[in-house]
């Protein structure tokens, strides 16, 4: 049996999928980047393939994506995240035509065809408004862990607005709010609105066309996805999984390569 | 004789200015301004009180400027920040034709008429990589504190590029930079000269001429101060010392006696 491997190295988390022959998802890791970029890829390999009980000789062809894709020394090829999310998310949910992917440090659409083909792309690369830094700095200020951000956010009736863009500056706007005497479940639904309304715009840009799958890390948090599906008026698709798919996509691309890599050699066995 | 108060109450500072009917400047009081905006005020401006050895009820006319202007009850008049430093920044150098501010939040450029009015100007206050914010991130990434920036830079010969396109990605930029082995002081450096970069754009936009006036907390850096005088070549002010920090302030407190001026004449 050969499997072949996908490793998503994000600026905030590291995320590796195992695949099978037949495309199924055989082991999983995800750890914080940190500092050693080189380390992270290595260490959520190395976790997926014993999540899996898979043997490394086993694994054919390895694929890195996200922003350390180059650190993944171990990695026979490197593919684009953008081209990954695509194909993870047409993977997950095949009548995906927009994507739209939150991760650490940035936001990006991405328009496809069926089958995960990219068409378009619109991405916040020189700036960190609207990307899950936005709620990192508002977790910040407020003294709360990330994962508390949403459930609190959801209790929120009369979301503030949120002024500023710079994500600098709206960690003393929500200070601000806060000395103004407003509640924490307020503020932050007006966080989460704020970053809504400018990943619409990111949306909007490459064109939205049904169905809308909602990747990334920030995908997981349940006041960011309600938040979007008002915005867009479509219940958008969401996958327990939304944090993996781009380490699914290049898993999946990897054994397209190991698959074309296995196929003159057996031709020349049966040849022989 | 007479004196007016001004009192810039700004994103980072809250800055107070006393200033007599001759023009001469008695008292001067900052404090950080936090989140209760009218305390702060009355602090600085107690302090400015001090220093002067007068009272409260000594000031004939009080002008607030500053972003959070609107917050001070004690205020007789309000002017934006560019008028206030406009006038401010005349008060120092009556040739004064563009003025670069540039504080914890904002970034500002204005020219101005031979007779101060404003003619144009550019502002940022929609992101931090053009602010004195920008500076101070880079410093919190280090590991330094603001006040720690002046020196650590002035003792350095040499700059890392720093791209300054946002203050949140600057992080991982600097960190790239620390672990191949540069020092805190070049990147600092080269944070400066991304947002000097960034200020000769801005008074560009303005269609700058001399003389330039310098003015905001950021000049409290001699190497921001040297940067520019390099790019502008000729006919650069900067407020003394201290002063940079309180343009907008004195502008107020001028602008009040000349209310008063004209509420008598009238």
């Amino acid at each position: 049996m050969r499997y072949a491997a996908g490793v998503d190295v994000g600026s905030t988390q590291t995320k590796a999928i195992v695949v099978d022959e037949s495309g199924s998802i055989a082991g999983r890791s995800l750890i914080d980047t940190g500092a050693n970029v080189v380390v992270a890829a290595e260490t959520a390999f190395q976790n997926a393939l014993r999540a899996g009980e898979i043997a490394p000789e086993d694994v054919g062809y390895v694929i890195g994506t996200g922003y350390g894709r180059y650190k993944v020394e171990f990695g026979d090829d490197q593919v684009t995240e953008i081209v990954c999310h695509a194909r993870g998310a047409a993977e997950m949910f095949p009548e995906t035509r927009t994507v739209l992917d939150m991760g650490g440090q940035d936001t990006k659409a991405i328009r496809i065809e069926p089958g995960g083909e990219v068409l378009d792309f619109c991405m916040n690369d020189k700036c960190a408004a609207g990307t899950g830094r936005f709620l990192q700095s508002a977790a910040a200020a407020l003294g709360l862990e990330l994962p508390e951000l949403g459930p609190t956010a959801l209790r929120g009736r009369r979301p503030v607005e949120i002024s500023t863009t710079c994500t600098v500056f709206a960690e003393s706007e929500v200070l601000s709010w806060l000395a103004r005497g407003k509640a924490v479940e307020d503020i932050l639904l007006g966080v989460h609105r704020s970053i809504g309304s400018r990943s619409f715009g990111l949306l909007r840009r490459v064109g939205i066309e049904e169905e809308i799958t909602f990747t990334g890390g920030v995908a997981r948090n349940e006041a960011m996805v309600a938040v979007m599906n008002e915005v867009l008026g479509v219940p958008t698709n969401v996958s327990e999984e939304s944090h993996f798919i781009g380490a699914l996509g290049a898993a999946l691309f990897a054994l397209e390569r190991a698959q074309l890599q296995d196929a003159p050699t057996r031709r020349a066995v049966g040849e022989g | 004789m007479r004196v007016t108060a001004g009192i810039d109450v700004g994103s980072t500072y809250t800055k107070a200015a006393l200033v007599r009917e001759d023009g001469v400047l008695i008292g001067t009081g900052m404090r950080p301004t936090g989140f209760k905006l009218e305390q702060a005020a009355s602090e600085a401006l107690d302090v400015a009180l001090e220093m002067a050895e007068i009272a409260r009820a000594d000031i004939s006319y009080l002008a607030t400027t500053g972003h959070g202007r609107h917050r001070v009850s004690a205020r007789d008049l309000q002017v934006t920040d560019l008028t206030a430093h406009a006038w401010g920044a005349r008060a120092f150098f009556p040739g004064t034709r563009t003025v670069l501010d540039v504080g914890g939040q904002t970034m500002k450029a204005m020219r101005l008429d031979e007779r101060g009015r404003v003619l144009n100007f550019r502002l940022n206050d929609k992101c931090a990589a053009g602010t004195g914010a920008f500076l101070e991130k880079t410093a919190r990434y280090l590991g330094y504190t603001i006040e720690e920036i002046g020196p650590l830079v002035e003792a350095t010969a040499e700059s890392v590029p720093i791209s300054g396109v946002c203050a949140v990605f600057a992080e991982s930029e600097v960190i790239n930079h620390v672990s191949q082995g540069r020092a805190p002081g070049e990147i600092m450096f080269g944070a400066m000269d991304s947002l000097i970069e960034k200020s000769v754009r801005l008074m560009k936009r303005v269609r700058m001429e001399p003389e330039f006036t310098l003015v905001g907390g950021i000049n409290r850096f001699p190497t921001m101060v040297r940067l520019l005088r390099e790019h502008l070549a000729e006919g650069v002010n900067v407020p003394q010392g201290e002063l940079v920090q309180f343009t907008g302030a004195i502008g107020a407190a001028v602008l009040a006696r000349r209310r008063l001026n004209m509420l008598e004449a009238a």
